[in-house]
């Protein structure tokens, strides 16, 4: 396959091309009735085109906007592909998101085609209909549950075919026209930014901005026709439209989608992918499952897993600093293989995996080495939604937990004032949608965007990112330290969540905690320990001496200006719904200190309690307050900070109005 | 409620009128207690019925008269025409009358599928012989009864916990488990005894959105016994009540929300209608 000479074409020219050269290849599997289930290249253009045809019966035209609101399904993509053989705009939104946030995206992407996956999101829609001026037809998948649903506007995915082929034998060749008519420059989708600063901006990315990276990412890793892919992440994120679509549609390999989010384990067991792209987040759930699974296992079990990944680390350490390995732990190491790497890689779902990636936000270098350790081929990418995804990768041969890799072939990075990194490559955006001056404060004069990231080159050429820029602070005796860095030294550990870390023009660094609560309910369970909730087990004297003992163990890596000296561990989860965490997972480290400013007081303040006014929001958006009084801890010497008791926990939220 | 938002209860279902079970002045009697008593109820083809009542009150034994557990010592039951008066469970069972447990009943030991598959085996047909030597016949019938219970497991969001086993499932989930393998017999009937007892507000509105849907998308006809009364009054279209054995009242939800002999049965005292809290 042409790779440069599909560049000049658009996302639905590619997809017919494909279907015309190699049709009855697999295209998209979805596992449904648990059976896969699969779209051939043939498959994925017809229903795209009739779907199209459906769209332009009902008045859909070049420039407007569909949005998908759900789960990875295959008509989903086939509805936003049709909205492009058309000219328009592709709106993916986050499937979770609350109802206001909804509104706010879909409103003001004007989108006026929505297609959502079931019954849920057609009652959200719904629910939102009066404040969505430009809507004027959803449309369906499952139809489940919406038999007796009677609104005008209201139709099935069959119907919009069933439309579509009717519309199609009455106006022949309409959609091919349509086709040709695209060019590669057009907007073919907005992605809307998780926006850890504000409320989201909708991002707008042409057909080249999105096909350039891919091609230019493909070339560099090497990746086929022959790969298999399971698309399991947001499909708002742009990192999904980059893979599973333009990257997808490029090369032309096949793209599974799970059967639940629940099933997503099972399911990458079952595909055996050969490549693979998640957030650390995702990395660090899985070790944490591991590591659970592991202290469950027999004793014999738990021994051989214990040495064979000490083994592991040693070895990878040594190859690390270019050292060569000695026979004796070579040999080791290809005992491991067979008894702990290999079946691990297995329960996984990596064990065909040729390569996997870590983006969206740094990696804690030591879950990094286990994967590696345990023969998984991670490595770390970057890139923004402004850059369409993707603008560095890790070469094969130069993996480093602490850099995000090499700048991919035709682009270019540099460092600005305040360390901040810049970027030039063809996958630079139009612009912020209706927002041309935000627009503007992003890209420098010359064309170059800023990325917001601090960050330096090392001696080999690699990009490496050290936070957000904006975000590195300095402690009142002026040695400087990044949040980001401390936090992920944090989740390293199996028993922390997340981890929110302040010191800005303070004293001295201090942390809140919100711990995990698989892992250290099973360390409660296996030190006898009883509680009754979340919030009890949080507020027990010694999980926060277990957390004190892992920010000591933190703490002993670090220079001692930035050791964390307060603590707090908090009594609920960060949540995307409490607006403390974007949709993909990133601390929203402004939103939290602003909303837990009294307990940050607290810390500075010396006091041992801290009383703690959280809004929180269930998930069908009502809000309600949950006020608690929480101890807050000395890491070194607070002995006494612990036994004192935790007064007036209220475990029930009371409604806040 | 959230259910209660976009559907009314008589939007709903495909309630012609038909009276699919019919049971006319039954009664039991466990030595010298009378468990029922004279109760007669008429249940439409399509429809939800519900039959509440404080403890003790005779409704699980009416149920278990219903699906055969227990005869009855006087009166009739009559199922789509037929007298069921005296037919045994696994009859009962074969005639498309399926029910869940009070306290669920499932074979622990056994898988989420396993679980499903054991409730189609009234539907099965091959026999020992052909089962065992699985070719053929055998072999299409065990597809055919797979894709159903695939089915089920798609339609109550199972698909993690397929090869779970039950024991070690939480106990929501071993009711939802439980009501999928109730519907594993294509029933016509679907008895529910406190499908939401010891649920929580979330759970609880789950199981009422699965209900509807079976309602719903299959036409099945439903009794239900049910302690919450916001949920009894938003799902069903009937609502019988019961007290010491005796039918003290019937009616839409409404009309049995105002009936003071119900106030009466439930906050034992009497009450203005009135007064009376929703």
């Amino acid at each position: 396959m042409n790779a440069s000479r599909r560049l000049d074409r658009t996302l639905p020219q590619l997809l017919r091309d494909n279907a015309e050269t190699g049709g009855s290849r697999a295209a998209l599997r979805e596992k449904d009735r648990g059976i896969w289930q699969t779209y051939n290249w043939k498959d994925y253009w017809e229903q795209s085109r009739d779907f199209a045809l459906g769209l332009a019966a009902a008045g859909f035209k070049r420039g407007d906007k569909l949005s998908v609101i759900g789960e990875n399904r295959p008509r989903l993509y086939f509805a936003q592909l049709a909205a492009q053989c058309l000219g328009g705009i592709a709106v993916p939104v986050y499937q979770d998101a609350i109802a206001t946030e909804l509104a706010y995206v879909l409103d003001h992407a004007e989108t006026s085609v929505i297609v959502a996956e079931d019954q849920e999101q057609v009652d959200k829609v719904i629910s939102l209909q009066t404040r969505l001026p430009h809507l004027k037809l959803v449309v369906y998948d499952d139809p489940r549950g919406l038999l007796n649903y009677d609104y005008p506007f209201l139709k099935s995915f069959e119907a919009m075919l069933q439309q579509g082929r009717a519309f199609g034998a009455a106006h022949p060749g309409y959609v091919e026209n349509e086709i040709d008519a695209g060019a590669p420059d057009d907007v073919a989708l907005f992605s809307y930014t998780s926006g850890t600063t504000s409320r989201p901006k909708g991002a707008m990315l042409s057909h080249r901005n999105l096909l350039v990276p891919a091609a230019v990412f493909a070339e560099a890793e090497a990746l086929t026709a022959s790969e298999n892919h399971l698309a399991y992440l947001p499909m708002a994120w742009v990192g999904t439209s980059l893979v599973s679509i333009a990257l997808h549609i490029l090369l032309g390999f096949t793209c599974n989608f799970p059967e639940k989010p629940e099933t997503v384990q099972r399911d990458l067991r079952e595909l055996g992918p050969t490549i693979g792209l998640a957030p650390p987040r995702f990395w660090e759930n899985t070790l944490t499952q591991v590591l659970v699974r592991a202290a469950d296992a027999s004793p014999l079990k738990r021994r051989l897993f214990e040495y064979f990944r000490r083994v592991a680390e040693q070895a990878e350490q040594l190859k690390a600093d270019g050292k060569p390995v000695p026979p004796h732990i070579a040999l080791a190491r290809m005992c491991g293989e067979i008894l702990v790497y290999g079946p691990i890689r297995d329960q996984l779902g990596w064990r065909r995996a040729r390569v996997v990636y870590t983006g969206g936000a740094p990696l804690g270098a030591d879950v990094f080495k286990f994967f590696r350790a345990i023969g998984v081929n991670l490595k770390q990418v970057y890139g923004a939604t402004e850059l369409s995804g993707l603008c560095s990768v890790q070469p094969d041969k130069e993996v480093d937990p602490d850099t995000v890799g090499r700048i991919l072939a035709g682009m270019e990075a540099r460092i600005a004032d305040g360390d901040e990194v810049e970027i030039r490559s063809a996958g630079i955006f139009k612009g912020y949608y209706k927002q041309p001056e935000v627009t503007q404060e992003v890209l420098t004069e010359d064309g170059w965007l800023k990325t917001g990231d601090a960050g330096f080159i090392d001696r080999r050429g690699h990009l490496a990112i050290i936070d957000r820029a904006k975000d590195v602070g300095r402690v009142d005796d002026g040695t400087s330290f990044a949040p980001q860095y401390l936090e992920n030294k944090l989740k390293f550990s199996q028993y922390v969540g997340e981890a929110v870390v302040f010191g800005d023009g303070r004293p001295f660094v201090a942390a809140i905690v919100a711990i995990d609560p698989s892992t250290v309910g099973k360390w409660a369970e296996r030190n006898s320990l009883a509680y009754t909730s979340f919030q009890d087990l949080c507020a027990r004297p010694e999980v926060m001496g277990l957390v004190r003992d892992e920010i000591r163990k933190c703490n002993a890596l670090l220079p001692p200006p930035t050791r964390i000296r307060r603590f707090l561990v908090l009594n609920k989860e960060f949540d995307a719904d409490d607006d403390e965490i974007t949709r993909t997972r990133k601390i929203r480290r402004r939103f939290v200190a602003e909303k837990y400013a009294a307990v940050i007081d607290g810390f500075y303040g010396g006091a041992s309690e801290v009383e703690l006014n959280a809004e929180i929001t269930y998930e069908d958006g009502r809000k309600a307050m949950l006020r608690s009084v929480l101890a807050s801890g000395d890491v070194e010497g607070g002995e006494a900070v612990t036994t004192s008791a935790v007064r007036g926990l209220a475990p029930a939220p009371v409604p806040a109005e | 409620m959230a259910f209660g938002a976009t559907q009314s209860a008589t939007a709903r279902g495909d309630s012609s009128g038909e009276i699919q079970l019919a049971v006319t002045g039954v009664s039991k009697r466990f030595g010298g207690v009378r468990a029922v008593e004279d109760v007669s109820i008429a249940v439409p083809r399509g429809s939800i019925a519900a039959i509440i009542g404080p403890n003790g009150a005779g409704k699980t034994s009416l149920l278990n008269m219903i699906s055969g557990f227990y005869r009855p010592d006087t009166g009739s039951i009559i199922f789509d025409g037929r007298d069921i008066t005296r037919a045994r469970p696994p009859e009962i069972a074969g005639l498309g009358i399926a029910r869940t447990f009070q306290n669920i009943a499932l074979f622990g030991g056994m898988t989420v599928l396993d679980n499903i598959m054991l409730g189609r085996h009234v539907r099965m047909k091959s026999g020992v012989l052909s089962s065992f030597i699985y070719w053929g016949l055998a072999q299409r019938e065990e597809v055919a009864h797979r894709a159903r219970a695939e089915e089920l497991i798609d339609f109550l969001e199972l698909q993690d916990l397929r090869k779970q086993q039950t024991s070690a499932l939480a106990y929501g989930l071993r009711k939802r488990v439980e009501l999928a393998r109730a519907l594993a017999l294509d029933p016509e009937l679907l008895l529910l005894d406190e499908p939401m007892g010891g649920m929580n507000q979330e759970e609880k509105e789950d199981i009422a959105r699965y209900i509807i849907d079976v309602n719903e998308q299959w036409g099945t006809t439903i009794i239900l016994i049910e302690h919450d009364m916001a949920v009894v009054m938003d799902i069903s279209d009937q609502v019988s009540v019961l007290d010491r054995g005796r039918k003290i009242a019937e009616g839409t939800p409404a009309e049995v929300q105002r009936n003071p002999d119900v106030v009466h049965a439930y906050l034992g005292a009497h009450h203005e209608p009135g007064e009376r809290a929703a």
